[in-house]
């Protein structure tokens, strides 16, 4: 079979998965078959940038998005005890508003597109492949040469993330373990805590024997 | 062939079913942080595709920072919402409506 044909077969898999899932995602009633159905979601879109030859950033999807972040979606919808009947009021009186709204808009986008004059665009060869290395190392030498300094602050983005979400989750338990204040343990100071005492090194007297007691008649 | 259109035609149709989204889930916040994910799939696959029919790596290199930036911000998020149900028992948008004037 024709390379470019599997390909496009693929495209259409993929692609007809992704919107049925991710209608899904937006339709089910149970929580957690929705965080289900947007892992289907973000799998097939993995699969179609694979197809646009970013193998990096669809392994790197795959494994920020369906290991961690949908995990963690995961935890918290499992571990928040929703009355799920009580979330679906509205659903109805709401969807007439968002399907008008969702249509026009991809009415709009795909007029502005302008499918026609773009279907010319064929998909030509891999650009990496062009300059002889592999998808990553051509993402690499981008990322860690012009784009260094960005790169340095989103890991810091994700540093004060990390903080953030510890700080604002962290429960103070006085009832059930022992814990300390942190706020207190930074504002000690050295000086209450330890005390340096100056004496001379003199051997202690030898303690006399202390004769036992009479007992007194 | 796949063409350009494609792709673009995909992420529109992605972006529209999260705002589609977030107009009929209006009482479940969990479902509303998945939808605003959504559209950053949306958007992502179209800088991959942008990315690979003009041969440009800002593209992906975009994608990478958007991945990120998605990560921490769902995690805030959730915490945020951890928060509001240990605080308020609920996380119906409908119910938290102290600020109201």
């Amino acid at each position: 079979m024709n390379p470019q044909l599997l390909q496009l077969i693929c495209f259409y898999l993929f692609g007809f998965i992704a919107v049925v899932a991710a209608l899904a995602v937006i339709t089910l009633k149970n929580t957690v078959h929705a965080v289900l159905s947007l892992v289907l979601t973000f799998f097939s879109a993995a699969c179609l940038w694979m197809l646009a030859d970013a193998e990096f950033l669809a392994l790197a999807l795959i494994v920020v998005y369906v290991g961690a972040v949908m995990v963690l979606f995961l935890f918290v919808v499992m571990m928040l005890d929703i009355d799920q009947e009580k979330m679906r009021e509205g659903f109805v009186k709401f969807l007439p508003v968002g399907l008008i709204v969702a249509a026009a808009m991809l009415v709009e986008m795909l007029g502005l597109i302008g499918v026609k004059a773009m279907h010319a665009q064929v998909m030509g060869a891999d650009p990496a492949a062009m300059a002889g290395v592999s998808n990553t190392a051509w993402l690499g030498q981008a990322l860690y040469t012009k784009y260094l300094l960005p790169f340095e602050v989103a890991a810091l983005i994700l540093t004060v993330g990390v903080v953030a979400a510890v700080a604002l989750t962290l429960r103070q338990r006085v009832d059930a373990t022992r814990h300390e204040s942190a706020s207190e343990q930074v504002r000690v100071n050295p000086r209450d805590r330890v005390r340096l005492v100056k004496m001379d090194a003199v051997r202690p007297a030898q303690p006399t024997p202390v004769p036992p007691q009479e007992p007194s008649s | 062939m796949i063409t350009l259109s494609h792709y673009i035609v995909l992420g529109a149709i992605l972006f529209c079913i999260a705002v589609a989204g977030l107009f009929i889930n209006r009482k479940n916040v969990i479902v509303l942080l998945m939808s605003i994910e959504l559209m950053l799939l949306a958007v992502n696959t179209n800088f991959v595709a942008f990315s690979r029919f003009l041969g440009d790596v800002s593209g992906q290199v975009f994608v990478f920072f958007i991945l990120t930036v998605a990560a921490a911000e769902a995690a805030i998020g959730l915490a945020i919402l951890v928060l509001l149900f240990r605080n308020r028992s609920t996380i119906n948008i409908s119910d938290i409506d102290s600020m109201k004037g």
